[in-house]
C-alpha cells in the first residue's frame, strides 16, 4: 500500500494553495458575511483547470482524476468552504455528464463546463426529501416529441447561477408501482426553468442554494442523460461517490483550518505567564483534532484511490463522508473552545468554521442516512 | 525581433512560514537552510513571468537555471509548470557554501553552456540572503551589459531591449544591446498562477542536472573554500522580551512611558 501523493500531486497542491492564499483567503470572511458568490473567482479557477480537473483533455479538461479534484477542494475549503461548495456542486454536473452522457452530450457541454465558462448544477432533492427518491413529485411527460418537466426542486446548490443543470423527474412507474426516474440536462434560458427563492443559510454561505422551478419546461429527447428510466442511477451514482467525495474533501479543508488556527492561537495566547500550548488540556484538544484530520484524510483519499482505479467505492465514500463531516464539527467546536471568548467574535474565523462544518452534515446525505447505509452493508 | 533565448535564474529560499527554522552556522557564518521547505524566491517568479511574457510576444525559449541542492528539482518543476521550456539544476557538493561570486561564476558557466543566450533575467535580490549581488556579477562573468531594479522590459526591433529601472522618485529608461543581464523588481509584473495543465506539462519537460564536471568552472573558485567573502561577525540578536508593570494614574503612567522611550533613545 502506498499512502503518499505523487510529486505531480504535491506540486498541484502547492500551486492550488498559492492561488487560494492569494485570491480566496483575503476575501473569504467578507464573502461569508455578505453571502456573496464570487463568480469571477470561479472563472479564474476554470482557467486554471480546477473546474474540469477530472475531465479528459479531449473534452477540454485537465485530464487528471478525482484524487486531484479532492486536493483542490480541500485547499479551497481551507480558506472558504462556501466557495469549495460552489465548485463541488458544479463538478457534480460535470461528473454526471462525463460518466453518464453520450458522446454528443459530452462534446456539447463538457468544454464549457470544464473551462469554467459555464456553471453546472445537479438538482435532485425535492420538498419530500433528498434521499427519498420513491416520492419524487417532479414529472416528465412526452408530448409532441418534447419532454415537458413540471415540479419544484429545493436545497438546490447553484440554483440561480447555473447555466447547465441536471435534473431528475418521474417519467413512469415500474411493474411494482415504484417511481421510474429519468435525468435531463436543462439549460438556463429555457422559459420553463426558473430559480425560486434563494435560501438564507448559516453555513457554506458563499454557495448559492435555493429552489428550482420547472413549469412546463420543454426539453428535447436529446436532453435525456444516461438513458430513459435511468435517472436514479445517474443521481445516486453521482451523489454517492462524487458528492460524498466532495463533502469529505471540503470537511478536510475545514478540519485543517481549525487545526492550523488552533496551533497558532495556542502558541500566541499567554495565560498564567506562558503560552496555552503548554497546557495539557489544550494539547489534548489539538491532538484529538490532528487524529481526526489524519483519519478523515486516510478514509477520503483511500476511497478516492478506489474511484480513480475504477473500483467500487460507494460504501467507502459513505464512511468517509460520515466521519469527515462529523470530525469537522468536532474540530470547529474544539477550536472555538480553545479560543475562549475570542472564539465567538466574528473578527476570527472560528464561528465560520463551525457554521460551515455544521452545514456539511446534510449535504449528499445526512449522518443518519450514512449510518443506515453502513449498517445495512455491515449487517448484510 | 523574434525568437529570444532567455535564461532565468531561480533560487530556492525558505518558505516564509518556515523562517523560524532558519539558523546561522556559527563556524561558517552562513545561513542554515537544510531540511526547510523551500519556495521559488518571489522576485525570481517576477523574472520568470517577464521571460514568459517576452516569449509569448516574440517567440523563443525560456530556460530556468538553479544552483542548489538536489531538492531544488521541485522548485524547477514548478518553474516548468509555470511555463519555462526547460530547466537545469546545477548541483554538486563542491558548490556548497558558495558566496555570491562563486554562485554567479557557476551560473555564468551554465549560461555559456546553454549556447547563445540573448537575455538573462534574475530577481533583484533573494528573500533570504538579500545581497542583490548575483545579477551584476553574472553580467561581469559573461561580459554582458547588466542592469538592476528593472520595473519595465520591452523588446525592441533592432536587437535592443528597453529597460525601465525604478529609482526613488523616477523611472530611468535604458536602451540596452543584447545579450544582457537584467534583474527585476516586484512592480514589473504580477506572476501568473500555475494551471493544472501546466503541472501536467511540467512532468514531460526536460530537466537536466549538471555537476561541476559538466561545467567549465575553475575549481579553485568553487564552494566555501573558493568564496572570497568572509563574514566578520554574525550573531542572532536576543529578542527575548521583558514585562514591567507601571502603576499610578493614567497621567503618571503616560509620563513614565515617555521617560522610558526617551531613555531608550527615541527622539520625541
Amino acid at each position: 500500500m502506498d499512502f503518499s501523493f505523487s510529486k505531480e500531486q504535491e506540486l498541484l497542491r502547492k500551486t492550488v494553495r498559492e492561488f487560494v492564499e492569494a485570491e480566496v483567503a483575503p476575501m473569504a470572511a467578507k464573502w461569508d458575511e455578505e453571502d456573496h458568490c464570487p463568480v469571477e473567482v470561479f472563472r479564474k479557477m476554470g482557467e486554471l483547470g480546477f473546474a474540469g480537473v477530472f475531465v479528459p483533455a479531449e473534452y477540454g479538461g485537465a485530464g487528471l482524476g478525482y484524487t486531484e479534484r479532492a486536493i483542490i477542494l480541500e485547499e479551497v475549503a481551507r480558506h472558504s468552504a462556501g466557495l469549495a461548495m460552489f465548485l463541488m456542486t458544479h463538478q457534480l454536473c460535470v461528473a454526471a455528464i462525463l460518466e453518464f452522457g453520450n458522446e454528443d452530450q459530452k462534446k456539447k457541454y463538457l468544454p464549457g463546463l470544464a473551462s469554467g465558462k459555464k456553471i453546472g448544477a445537479l438538482s435532485v432533492t425535492e420538498p419530500t426529501g433528498g434521499s427519498d427518491l420513491a416520492n419524487h413529485q417532479t414529472t416528465g411527460e412526452l408530448a409532441d416529441g418534447w419532454w415537458v418537466l413540471n415540479g419544484r426542486k429545493c436545497f438546490a446548490s447553484n440554483s440561480s447561477n447555473a447555466d447547465v443543470t441536471v435534473v431528475t423527474a418521474k417519467t413512469g412507474t415500474d411493474e411494482k408501482g415504484r417511481n421510474v426516474l429519468t435525468a435531463f440536462i436543462v439549460e438556463s434560458g429555457n422559459p420553463g426553468l426558473s430559480p425560486g427563492r434563494k435560501e438564507s443559510k448559516f453555513g457554506l454561505r458563499v454557495s448559492v442554494m435555493g429552489d428550482l422551478v420547472l413549469n412546463n419546461c420543454k426539453v428535447p429527447p436529446e436532453s435525456i442523460l444516461g438513458g430513459q428510466g435511468k435517472g436514479q442511477r445517474v443521481a445516486l451514482g453521482t451523489i454517492s461517490e462524487v458528492g460524498r467525495a466532495g463533502m469529505s474533501a471540503i470537511s478536510l479543508g475545514i478540519i485543517r483550518a481549525c487545526l492550523e488556527d488552533m496551533v497558532k492561537f495556542a502558541k500566541e495566547r499567554n495565560l498564567y505567564g506562558k503560552p496555552i500550548s503548554t497546557l495539557q488540556a489544550v494539547q489534548f484538544s489539538i491532538a484529538e483534532t490532528r487524529v481526526d484530520y489524519e483519519a478523515a484524510r486516510l478514509l477520503t483519499y483511500k476511497a478516492l484511490a478506489l474511484k480513480d482505479a475504477k473500483q467500487r467505492c460507494d460504501l467507502d465514500f459513505t464512511i468517509a463522508k460520515y466521519f469527515s463531516t462529523e470530525a469537522a464539527v468536532r474540530a470547529a467546536k474544539r477550536n472555538m473552545d480553545n479560543m475562549g471568548g475570542y472564539g465567538v467574535l466574528n473578527d476570527y474565523p472560528a464561528g465560520r468554521y463551525l457554521r460551515d462544518a455544521l452545514a456539511t452534515l446534510p449535504s449528499a446525505g445526512t449522518s443518519n442516512i450514512m449510518k443506515v447505509i453502513v449498517a445495512a452493508n455491515t449487517l448484510g | 525581433m523574434s525568437g529570444l533565448k532567455i535564461a532565468v535564474c531561480i533560487k530556492p529560499v525558505p518558505s516564509p512560514d518556515q523562517y523560524h527554522r532558519v539558523g546561522i552556522d556559527p563556524r561558517t557564518k552562513t545561513l542554515v537552510r537544510e531540511g526547510i521547505p523551500t519556495v521559488i524566491n518571489p522576485l525570481d517568479k517576477n523574472a520568470l513571468e517577464a521571460a514568459l511574457q517576452i516569449r509569448e510576444k516574440c517567440g523563443g525559449t525560456v530556460a530556468a537555471i538553479s544552483m542548489a541542492p538536489p531538492a531544488a528539482e521541485e522548485n524547477l518543476r514548478e518553474a516548468l509548470a509555470m511555463g519555462a521550456d526547460e530547466a537545469y539544476l546545477l548541483s554538486d557538493r563542491a558548490f556548497a557554501g558558495s558566496d555570491t561570486l562563486a554562485t554567479s561564476m557557476v551560473l555564468a558557466a551554465a549560461v555559456k553552456k546553454l549556447g547563445p543566450v540573448d537575455l538573462v533575467l534574475t530577481g533583484n535580490e533573494s528573500a533570504d540572503g538579500g545581497t542583490a549581488q548575483v545579477s551584476a556579477q553574472l553580467g561581469e562573468w559573461l561580459g554582458y551589459p547588466h542592469l538592476m531594479h528593472a520595473c519595465g522590459l520591452e523588446v525592441m526591433e533592432d536587437g535592443f531591449i528597453r529597460v525601465d529601472t525604478a529609482r526613488e522618485d523616477c523611472r530611468v529608461a535604458y536602451r540596452v544591446k543584447l545579450p544582457a543581464v537584467v534583474s527585476v523588481v516586484r512592480t514589473i509584473n504580477k506572476p501568473r498562477f500555475t494551471s493544472l495543465m501546466g503541472v501536467i506539462a511540467a512532468g514531460k519537460k526536460p530537466l537536466s542536472v549538471w555537476t561541476s564536471g559538466d561545467l567549465p568552472v575553475d575549481e579553485n573558485f568553487l564552494g566555501l573554500e573558493g568564496s572570497p567573502t568572509k563574514a566578520g561577525d554574525i550573531y542572532q540578536p536576543d529578542l527575548s522580551r521583558r514585562c514591567e508593570l507601571l502603576e499610578g494614574s493614567a497621567g503618571e503612567i503616560a509620563g513614565a512611558v515617555l521617560q522610558k522611550l526617551r531613555a531608550a533613545g527615541l527622539q520625541l
